[in-house]
């Protein structure tokens, strides 16, 4: 019995090894959301990866073509809502250019400190879930205390902690007090030792480094192929930035570097977030400097925009404009445009299709994320179990954006 | 900017003429309609052109336009990181057309052409994996088409009886309220009471 002569049909062939199914998620709690990964296995190894997305399908797109443009604004916040105003940028430079109009100095200023601000938020929430998901669980504590700091200031700005619908078109909805300034300068010279904290956690922890180097290597072949944008192309040493190669609003007068990994592995790509943080910090100082300088409206005032309090007070005509506006909303001239912004996680695009009338008759939001996971397949093949969540924690992956 | 895509669009236009049927310059951006039967080789051929190198696939998507013969149009968006420029082509179909898949071209199209496929119904021939993405298993109907409603057919909710989720037709407690807030000398149509009378 015990010597071992019942196991013969291993070596005819009666007995066959069978690769191993499982099912990731979509509960897993590093699927980041209601991933559904269907995993095929070869003992450890990763032999086939089929992402089922689609479990958090709101029907933006469709829900979009029966409202207004500015209904519309808020579905955006509901997307990437790790970093909500980035994605109403997308929107409201889709309408601007259909419309022509020009967004006012102070206005594009406020909108470039609050999109770097949206991509801290994101990078410390990215870096560090990221780490919980190799192990780690002190620099979510850390990240997360930042990121309520950084909502406040959200808050302080539209009232809003996270669904913001902030950024309007033609502008911003509100100006932002002095004090508000202040205190996001006083924030900026006291998070750098925050982040040096958090790099002391990690870029050098053993663990950390074993679970991420040589993970999850994407090269510049495959950046193409996938079409990969954000970090995801940054990491493997391209310099592609749209605030720099095709800039939007004023980040032209911008001093800032673009930084760029070398080896395109998970490794690399938290470095690159890292120093993306640092980068924003510094726009985020000059943006401050420089709208000390800029007073002025911060929305264009016309069609596309409310009039002021105290001309409605005063004038039958502002009236009429504000009830028309908020009831009818304002039409689009018929045409077809594309609008992209770097978002935290890559090229978020907005693809409008307007007829003329007071709703987009279709717009098509281009989700960075979508493109990365589909890479899934490709990049996590060959790699053990445990890499998994390693690479969908660096791909930066979140399903309000990705299932739309 | 305009003037470079001017030459870009008449490079392309010169070099395949078989498979651009038109192309203009609108907001800064490089459209081009294409023949259904040869986007395959002009995608190939932009993303081979020195002059054009559009290595990377932004965005695959398609408008209803259900009141056109030609119903759909399939959009595609293409970006060059070297050369730092992005176009964008138009494929015009009929309802029961097919369009070449390019997944064989550019693999980042799988995910789009079947979330096209999903949403409008557009089959793609040649791809390797035409599936629904987006919509429940077992969906039934083509989400994004203009004839769709948006409250969709079927509502979902979990059954304690049977101990899982059943599906059910969609019954509103109230109307679904599409307002239309067109003033009434540009599109909106409304029917008053006695009209009716002039027709007769």
């Amino acid at each position: 019995m015990m010597d071992g002569s019942k196991f013969d049909d291993a070596q005819t062939g009666e007995q066959k090894i069978r690769n191993f199914n499982i099912n990731f998620g979509p509960q897993h709690p590093a699927a980041h959301g209601v991933l559904r990964l269907v995993l095929e296995l070869d003992g450890e190894i990763v032999e086939r990866c089929d992402p089922h997305i689609g479990l958090l399908h709101r029907g933006t797109e469709k829900l979009m073509e029966s409202r207004t443009y500015l209904q519309n604004l808020p579905y955006f916040d509901r997307l990437d809502y790790v970093a909500p105003m980035n994605q109403e940028h997308a929107w409201c430079l889709a309408i601007e250019k259909l419309t022509g109009v020009e967004v006012p100095r102070r206005g594009s200023l406020i909108r470039v400190l609050y999109s770097e601000i949206g991509r801290i938020l994101n990078h410390l929430l990215n870096v560090t879930t990221q780490a919980m998901d190799v192990g780690a669980l002190t620099p979510p504590l850390w990240g997360f205390e930042e990121r309520e700091k950084l909502m406040v200031f959200y808050e302080r700005a539209c009232g809003a902690r996270l669904h913001a619908a902030y950024f309007r078109p033609g502008g911003v909805h509100q100006d932002i007090p002095d004090d508000l300034l202040d205190d996001i300068d006083l924030w900026a010279m006291e998070f750098p030792k925050v982040l040096a904290d958090i790099d002391g956690l990690l870029t050098e922890n053993r663990i950390f480094k074993q679970r991420n180097c040589d993970i999850g290597v994407v090269t510049e072949q495959e950046i193409l192929e996938y079409g990969f944008s954000g970090v995801m192309v940054r990491g493997s040493g391209m310099a592609w930035d749209l605030r720099r190669a095709q800039p939007y609003e004023c980040y032209d007068e911008f001093d800032f570097q673009i930084p760029v990994g070398k080896n395109g592995d998970c490794y690399d790509r938290y470095l690159v977030r890292m120093e993306e943080m640092r980068q924003s910090l510094s726009i985020i100082r000059q943006a401050i400097v420089k709208l000390r300088e800029a007073t002025g409206d911060v929305i264009a005032r016309g069609k596309l925009s409310p009039p002021k309090r105290g001309d409605m007070k005063t004038s039958m005509e502002s009236l009429i404009h504000h009830f028309k506006l908020y009831t009818e909303g304002f039409h689009v001239p018929a045409g077809e445009v594309y609008a992209a912004v770097e978002a935290p996680k890559g090229e978020f695009g907005v693809y409008l299709v307007a007829d003329g009338s007071n709703k987009p008759y279709r717009s098509k939001i281009r989700a960075p994320g979508f493109l990365h996971l589909q890479a899934m397949d490709h990049v996590a093949k060959g790699h053990q179990l445990a890499d998994v969540a390693a690479i969908i924690g660096t791909m930066d992956v979140v399903f309000g954006e990705i299932d739309r | 900017m305009t003037e470079a895509l001017q030459e870009l669009g008449t490079q392309i236009a010169a070099k395949r003429p078989d498979c651009v049927l038109s192309w203009d310059v609108a907001y800064d951006e490089l459209n081009v309609d294409v023949a259904p039967a040869n986007i395959a080789g002009l995608v190939e051929f932009l993303k081979t052109d020195s002059n054009c190198r559009f290595s990377s696939l932004v965005d695959i998507t398609a408008v209803d336009y259900p009141e056109r013969g030609k119903r759909f149009e399939v959009v595609y968006h293409f970006l060059s990181m070297y050369r730092n420029q992005r176009i964008r082509l138009r494929v015009s179909i009929r309802e029961d057309d097919m369009v070449p898949s390019i997944v064989a071209v550019h693999p980042s199209a799988n995910w789009f052409e079947r979330e096209v496929f999903d949403m409008f119904g557009i089959l793609f021939s040649g791809h390797p994996d035409l599936r629904r993405i987006l919509t429940d298993y077992g969906f039934r109907g083509y989400p994004l088409r203009k004839d769709f409603p948006t409250t969709g057919y079927t509502e979902v909710r979990y059954d304690e009886a049977e101990k899982r989720v059943v599906y059910e037709p969609v019954n509103l407690v109230q109307e679904y309220r599409q307002f239309d807030f067109m003033s009434p000398w540009e599109g909106a149509e409304y029917i008053l009471p006695g009209d009716e009378k002039q027709e007769g």
